[in-house]
């Protein structure tokens, strides 16, 4: 490491083992990033199964003759403007302005329910013609991915109402805070695999 | 969070560098819109050579999750950021192990099978 990037990280000159332990905010946080990852990295199998099965439609539907473009890309601006949103949301966190976090959360909130809805409600209609996650090895691979991630959102709304309750009764205690800026990390990574999701499953359809 | 510098680097998410925090994320929404409309435009044009749409598609989808990381998750390789920015490697790392060696694997399988006919035959 030069003196400059010393510099850059505080303490110059002192090294790495003598600066102290690190404090519990980016303790929490880089103990949270390093969960994401292993998230990531479980999504990463469910797309590679995906990929593996998705020609093996056992004749049922492909997945070009399922998926409507339209309803996949008003999710997608769902989630992309609930991820800034939810940005807005912790800067105002971070300036402990309970007003401007209460709107920007709640919009996050409902953002994150009208995508829900939306898969929800495809999903349904899916299984309802008959091409449920039983049908044949090619569903129940989508089944699976889009429903993990799917998962994912319903937790981080739990979550998210979970944080607003904490905020009302404890206010922005820094405990708190952490928490809320973990929340953040996880509804912008869920953010990132949903533009893997769109892109292999329903713009890669064929 | 204060814009002190941590001595033992920062967490992910916190860029101690940039004030401005709500220009950053309407940054990221600036890159991110239009990378969303050209993936969704790159799957149903007939303008673009057909074979080459799914890697458009990829680099675009690549791109936009770059945007996403460094404007929203504030992912950079400053000094402050190198455990994050190690630790997302090596996830990402694992994570094309696990995609490409699967495909890899299970092309190799379906190469090596016998054609269902020739199963057929024996069958009998």
């Amino acid at each position: 490491m030069s003196a400059g990037e010393q510099a850059l990280t505080g303490m110059p000159g002192v090294p790495l083992s003598l600066r102290g332990p690190a404090p519990t905010r980016v303790v929490a946080g880089f103990g949270f990033w390093l969960f994401l990852l292993s998230d990531i990295i479980i999504f990463a199998a469910l797309f590679a199964t995906y990929a593996v099965l998705s020609h093996s439609t056992a004749g049922g539907p492909s997945a070009a003759e399922l998926f409507d473009k339209k309803h996949v890309f008003l999710e997608t601006m769902c989630l992309l403007a609930s991820s800034v949103t939810c940005g807005f949301g912790s800067l105002a966190i971070q300036r402990t302005d309970a007003r401007a976090m209460y709107f920007w959360m709640g919009v996050t909130f409902l953002l994150g329910a009208c995508f829900l809805a939306m898969e929800g409600r495809e999903f349904a209609s899916m299984v309802a013609a008959g091409s449920g996650p039983s049908h044949s090895a090619f569903l129940s691979a989508f089944f699976t991915l889009v429903g993990t991630h799917g998962l994912h959102v319903t937790v981080g709304l739990v979550w998210l109402v979970v944080m607003l309750l904490q905020v009302a009764t404890l206010g922005f205690q820094p405990m708190v805070s952490r928490r809320f800026f973990c929340y953040g990390l996880f509804w912008h990574a869920l953010d990132i695999v949903w533009i893997g999701v769109f892109t292999i499953v329903y713009l890669g359809a064929k | 969070m204060d814009a002190k510098v941590e001595p033992q680097g920062e967490a992910p998410g916190v860029d101690v560098r940039r004030q401005d925090g709500a220009r950053s994320y309407l940054i990221g929404l600036l890159y991110a819109v239009p990378l969303t409309l050209a993936s969704f435009w790159a799957a149903s044009t007939s303008l673009v050579y057909p074979p080459a749409v799914p890697v458009l598609l990829a680099v675009l989808a690549i791109a936009q999750m770059g945007v996403h990381l460094a404007f929203f998750l504030h992912i950079s390789s400053a000094p402050d950021q190198a455990n994050n920015f190690l630790a997302l490697a090596f996830g990402l790392f694992i994570s094309g192990l696990v995609v490409f060696g699967s495909l890899v694997i299970m092309s190799n399988l379906n190469h090596n099978m016998m054609p269902m006919d020739a199963l057929m035959k024996m069958q009998r």
